[in-house]
């Protein structure tokens, strides 16, 4: 049975948890980054608050429906699981004093739409062309629902719409629909490769790093509140019982170019095993997951569907010049292993899942709009996201390569190549297309429940009301 | 006698290492015309002599000794560790003490292959973990919590930076790691040749 769940890159999961946790606040951290509910649809609605005191009355009815880790970790699963989040804009639309909205990150305080040029969206992937109403400051909160299957997640949509409709000055700007796409066996997006295969563990949750994952990270990478790498928790934004057990997380909507992506492929291959030879090469694993490392020649479907194995190599040791996994690769970049340092104060759970329909083998582009709509989580949008994606994926110098960037996630408009080591002479690829698209995107920080309710019933004088939703 | 054409597999222009070149960089340190927006502020340009700064700042008082028995430290921890500064892809480091007006000063100059923003960030996390800290301790205006805000270092750079007016090279935008390879390249042909005889 397909579940949307399948199709996420997902981080640690308590569901997956082989030690017993301790020290973290499961019952007030948000489930969203923590555990992965076996959700098989999901919703995302992006909305305007209109005023503090509307903006606390929808929130106030929401609390009670957001899903925490403790919640899913345990047996108490219940049919959809909510998640709430809040741009800088949206926080101040609350009602949150402009002293404590100053000790939130220059970064987030800016938004994503301020930082595109930092991460690469520029051309077509531009603000100017982002759809949904994300690039607007008017952009103020998320919800995200994940559902036991597309019937309840019509329920929640049609009681979420009754319930924005008693809060006046509240409204939807955009929404995005999800489910799992087939096959249903692994998780995999729209150019099918599987996917959720490297995860960081997060120390205190009980969940065992596979092999090749690395130690245990810190809470504090990812929760606000915690040691992290470095040590104590520091320069929280204030007051704290607003920022203890938050997150912050990057929203991007990225259009998959199938059809293009396909004919590249043909163009590049003259037989299917050629074909998936060159996408493999793009990937830095075989589209079953297996990773070019550890079978640089033949895909091994076993290998990729093994979590104890698909994730057990390095790359200085074991390819240092790329014959396997080529220098630029997407694996290779968004996750350097020992070829970078620093790798732990740059890790980030990784959230998401497809829209639109799959386009079947063998039928020309529909022109159909279809992608992931993905979610990183961090402690720090600067040190993480954007490090990632300034440096890993759109730096054209990423490890002396000169000319290239992500051949599957970074800005290409057909003027960078790709290099694909091999002997007795390398292979290169000259204006690679782009095979994605950013449709969106925004900075959202994740409170914990604690943190919810007192953004729901502070006030400044106003009567924030008590909203119902069921 | 002829000379063997050099090899120039440059496509563009910057990658023509085989012409010293040199760029002139207006008064603010940055093209107007082409600021790139970097994740702690607008990023120097690259030019033909890679990366790099000229930090300067002024001396704590009585602290000039300090710095010297720094000196020390440092070379110790790259003899014990020649990789310690490897994350920072520098070609050249200097520190440099000079008076004016009887007070001290100390510039820290470094050419380098990652954008500003990235080496400073780097060179936070070593603070702390090299000893290389204590110069900058003995800094007036040195961030107390340096040792968990990279983004204090990072400002603390920033504000200090005097950007070049003039840069040139003659090996224009050659990277530490394409000289290192071109070294290696020499040696392994020179032993090949070596076992030829």
């Amino acid at each position: 049975m397909g579940t949307l769940q399948q199709s996420h890159g997902i981080a640690s999961d308590l569901t997956d948890r082989t030690e017993e946790p301790d020290s973290l606040e499961f019952d007030d951290i948000q489930h969203f980054l923590m555990a992965r509910p076996p959700a098989r649809a999901a919703r995302y609605e992006f909305l305007t608050l209109g005023n503090p005191a509307s903006g606390r009355k929808w929130l106030s009815g929401l609390i009670e429906k957001v899903g925490t880790a403790s919640a899913v970790g345990s047996s108490l699963l219940d049919a959809r699981w909510v998640t709430v989040g809040f741009t800088w804009h949206g926080l101040q639309t609350l009602g949150v004093d402009d002293a404590s909205l100053a000790t939130f990150p220059e970064e987030f305080r800016q938004g994503m739409a301020a930082r595109a040029g930092i991460l690469g969206a520029t051309g077509a992937n531009h603000p100017d062309h982002w759809v949904g109403g994300l690039a607007s400051p008017n952009l103020h909160a998320i919800v995200v629902l994940f559902a036991r299957d597309v019937a309840e997640r019509e329920r929640c949509r049609g009681e979420h719409e009754r319930y924005v409709g008693q809060c006046g000055g509240v409204e939807v700007l955009s929404s995005l629909d999800l489910e799992a796409i087939p096959p249903f066996d692994y998780a995999h997006e729209h150019f099918g490769y599987r996917d959720r295969l490297s995860q960081p563990a997060i120390e205190g949750t009980g969940v065992k790093p596979t092999p090749g994952s690395g130690p245990p990270i810190k809470p504090g990478e990812f929760f606000l509140g915690y040691p992290d790498e470095e040590g104590p928790a520091t320069r929280l934004p204030q007051p704290e019982i607003l920022s203890r057990n938050g997150s912050y997380v990057a929203y991007l909507k990225m259009e998959e170019h199938v059809g293009a992506f396909r004919d590249f492929l043909r163009a590049h291959g003259e037989t299917p095993e050629q074909q998936e030879l060159i996408a493999a090469k793009l990937m830095g694993r075989w589209r079953s997951g297996a990773p070019l490392v550890l079978a640089p020649d033949k895909d091994d479907p076993k290998l990729g569907a093994d979590s104890q194995r698909n994730n057990d190599f390095n790359y200085e040791k074991m390819d240092p010049h790329g014959y396997g996994c080529p220098l630029g690769a997407h694996i290779r970049r968004m996750n350097p292993r020992d070829t970078a340092v620093n790798m732990n104060r740059r890790k980030m759970i990784r959230r998401g899942g497809t829209y639109g329909p799959p386009l079947p083998e063998g039928v020309p582009d529909d022109g159909i709009e279809r992608g992931i709509a993905a979610f990183v989580g961090c402690a720090s949008l600067l040190r993480q996201f954007e490090f990632a994606m300034n440096v890993w994926a759109n730096d054209p110098k990423f490890h002396e390569l000169g000319n290239e960037r992500d051949p599957i996630f970074g800005t290409q408009d057909g003027t960078f190549d790709m290099t694909i080591p091999k002997r007795p002479i390398r292979k290169k690829i000259n204006g690679l297309p782009a095979f994605t698209r950013i449709r969106g995107g925004a900075y959202f920080f994740l409170p914990g429940i604690k943190a919810l309710r007192h953004l729901a019933t502070f006030t400044n004088g106003t009567d924030n009301g008590q909203g119902v939703l069921k | 006698m002829a000379t063997a054409a050099p090899a120039k597999p440059a496509t563009h222009t910057e990658d023509d290492w085989t012409k010293p070149q040199a760029m002139a960089i207006p008064k603010e340190g940055f093209f107007k015309d082409k600021v790139e927006q970097g994740r702690y502020g607008p990023i120097f340009p690259q030019t033909p002599a890679c990366y790099g700064f000229s930090c300067i700042a002024k001396v704590i008082p009585g602290r000039e000794e300090h710095l010297y028995k720094h000196a020390k430290v440092i070379e110790k921890a790259i003899a014990d560790d020649p990789a310690t500064l490897a994350i920072l892809k520098a070609h050249y480091l200097r520190w440099v003490i000079f008076t004016i007006k009887g007070e001290s000063y100390m510039m820290y100059q470094g050419i380098f292959d990652t954008d500003f923003d990235k080496y400073c960030e780097d060179a936070s996390f070593l603070f702390g973990k090299t000893g290389i800290q204590s110069a900058f301790e003995a800094l007036e205006g040195w961030p107390a919590d340096y040792a968990t805000n990279p983004s204090a270092i990072v400002k603390f750079f920033r504000d200090h930076q005097w950007p070049s007016f003039l840069e040139y090279s003659e090996h224009p935008y050659v990277s530490c790691d394409e000289i290192k390879k071109a070294l290696k390249l020499k040696a392994t042909f020179s032993n090949m040749l070596d076992l030829m005889q």
